[in-house]
């Protein structure tokens, strides 16, 4: 049994959202601008946790776990990074709780 | 060649602004046709905790009998949070929990796809899994209906935009000049699973009676508010935080979850509770005077899109404007296209609607009585100092010191204010700024 408020890990976190992936990115991130940024907002804030910084300065970003909250898009002030918009009609997050 | 697919009215969104106008129009006998991206209504929406049901009366006489209600709430709390303190005016009221009720909990999936289905029983024809990609203009430049990445072009009348907070269709009509991440904030939420009888007992509410408390502190610094709610077998926590400043912070939204669950006064409330679904979204709250234009030709923007969530601390309120922009731009579209004049001018119905009388008056009337409030809310002094001032001010209000004489609220009160930096001038200012808003 878990110990009353045992922190969960982002990864069990996230597996309480349901989410239905489409096989095309509705968000493309340039790493290569990416690299000339030197705050990377989008590391700290997306709530998703899909921006992950790599070893060269550049970000590794994946799509499938978004809510497509917008965050990510509005605090990015490189432009160019970050290519955003809605998944196909039907996929994406769905909430069951919201 | 296959005829594009006409209507009165494109409803971009079936959210509460879109429901709204969609049933809206369908009742005044406009065709009506009703885009979801997502599966189903609701299924990309969330909320922060209370629909207000004042606004359905009109819409769904007896709506409360049929609404996928999680709980009527009966208690209404607004708190400050301290690392160490909390301070809450706690407010019960026995008139909340009887028909027509003031309030209630609900899943928004549940709630917004109710609701849609009203708009589909008088007429509106409702496509789910279908992105609208963006708008389609006549050779005069006038909005003539939308794109969509599954049906094609469907050709309208008026396209009402109730696309959500992030609303492209009003930045790529060039009506969203204010769309900057100052102007918006992003709620987190966790929803934990507990026994029913549990919740009854932590929240002290029965039966179908529920609970909200609206908080202030708890953010870390960051700019914003937190709160708690419960449903029926579940708690919802979260926080909604400055976009801005979370950016600058460095902080992930998640660890501020956590430091809200473990504060010594929330605790108790959520212990042993297993998290059901994480989920976030963002929150339109720079008010009045940031929102976009919202009369276009052949285009309205509604609800989210609009920026018509209402964050004025003792008020936290969306949806039911969401609905009222909704009914009103329904009405707006439907005279237009009854006197042959859905541009600009002939739509400009709706902004008078929602500035005065009728149902739907009392949208631009509240957002500008509170158009300061997102500023004075969110400076340094409401969100750090006072908190940390009352706190302090009760705690040594009801430390009793024998054999010490009791100290008065002055006495007490001048060196907290000296040390929270306030000065008489700001209390002044910030007492002015409340009655304004809130006076």
């Amino acid at each position: 049994m878990k110990l009353p408020n045992s922190p969960v890990s982002f990864d069990d976190r996230m597996a309480t959202v349901d989410f239905r992936i489409s096989h095309t990115a509705h968000i493309t991130v340039d790493s290569e601008v990416c690299r000339s940024c030197t705050t990377q907002a989008c590391v700290h804030a997306c709530p998703a946790k899909l921006f992950v910084p790599t070893n060269d300065g550049g970000i590794l970003f994946n799509y499938e776990q978004c809510f497509e909250c917008g965050t990510c898009y509005m605090l990015c002030n490189k432009a160019g990074a970050i290519t955003w918009g809605y998944p196909e009609g039907g996929h994406g997050v769905v909430f069951k709780h919201g | 060649m296959t005829a594009t697919p006409h209507f009165d009215v494109v409803v971009v969104g079936a959210g509460p602004a879109g429901a709204a106008a969609a049933l809206s129009a369908a009742r005044l006998g406009r065709s009506v046709c009703l885009l979801e991206r997502g599966p189903f209504p609701g299924s990309k929406n969330v909320y922060g905790g209370v629909i207000y049901g004042r606004i359905l009366d009109e819409l769904i006489p007896k709506w409360w009998e049929q609404v996928p209600a999680q709980r009527w709430i009966t208690r209404r709390g607004t708190m400050l949070l301290t690392d160490h303190q909390s301070l809450c005016i706690d407010y019960r009221s026995t008139t909340w929990g009887a028909p027509p009720y003031n309030g209630f909990t609900s899943y928004r999936p549940d709630f917004d796809r109710w609701f849609a289905q009203h708009a589909v029983d008088v007429g509106a024809v409702l496509l789910t899994s279908t992105t609208v990609t963006g708008l389609v203009r006549n050779s005069r430049g006038v909005v003539s209906g939308v794109q969509t990445d599954r049906d094609g072009d469907i050709t309208a009348s008026v396209v009402i935009a109730c696309d959500g907070v992030n609303s492209f269709l009003a930045k790529q009509a060039g009506m969203y000049p204010h769309s900057g991440a100052e102007n918006f904030t992003l709620g987190v939420k966790e929803v934990l699973s507990l026994p029913r009888g549990e919740i009854e007992a932590r929240f002290g509410v029965s039966g179908d009676e529920g609970a909200d408390f609206e908080i202030v502190g708890g953010t870390r610094g960051i700019p914003g508010g937190a709160f708690i709610y419960t449903n029926r077998d579940t708690v919802s926590i979260g926080a909604v935080l400055s976009l801005k400043e979370l950016g600058a912070a460095k902080v992930r939204p998640e660890d501020i979850i956590a430091g809200l669950k473990s504060h010594p006064s929330l605790a108790p409330m959520v212990t042993g509770g297993e998290i059901k679904e994480y989920a976030a979204h963002l929150i339109p709250e720079g008010g009045y005077n940031m929102m976009p234009s919202l009369v276009g030709d052949g285009l309205l923007i509604a609800g989210d899109a609009a920026a018509m969530c209402l964050a004025a601390g003792l008020w936290l309120e969306g949806v039911n404007y969401a609905m009222g922009s909704g009914m009103a731009a329904a009405a707006a579209a439907h005279d237009a296209i009854a006197m042959g004049d859905t541009s600009k001018v002939g739509l400009a119905g709706y902004r008078r609607r929602l500035e005065k009388g009728g149902s739907s008056g009392f949208v631009l009337t509240d957002h500008k009585k509170v158009e300061r409030a997102a500023h004075f809310l969110l400076s340094d002094r409401v969100q750090n100092r006072f908190p940390h001032l009352a706190c302090d001010l009760l705690e040594q209000l009801y430390t009793v010191e024998n054999p010490k004489p009791k100290r008065g609220a002055l006495t007490i009160g001048r060196p907290l204010l000296k040390k929270y930096g306030i000065g008489l001038k700001d209390l002044v200012k910030d007492g002015r700024d409340a009655l304004k808003i809130f006076g």
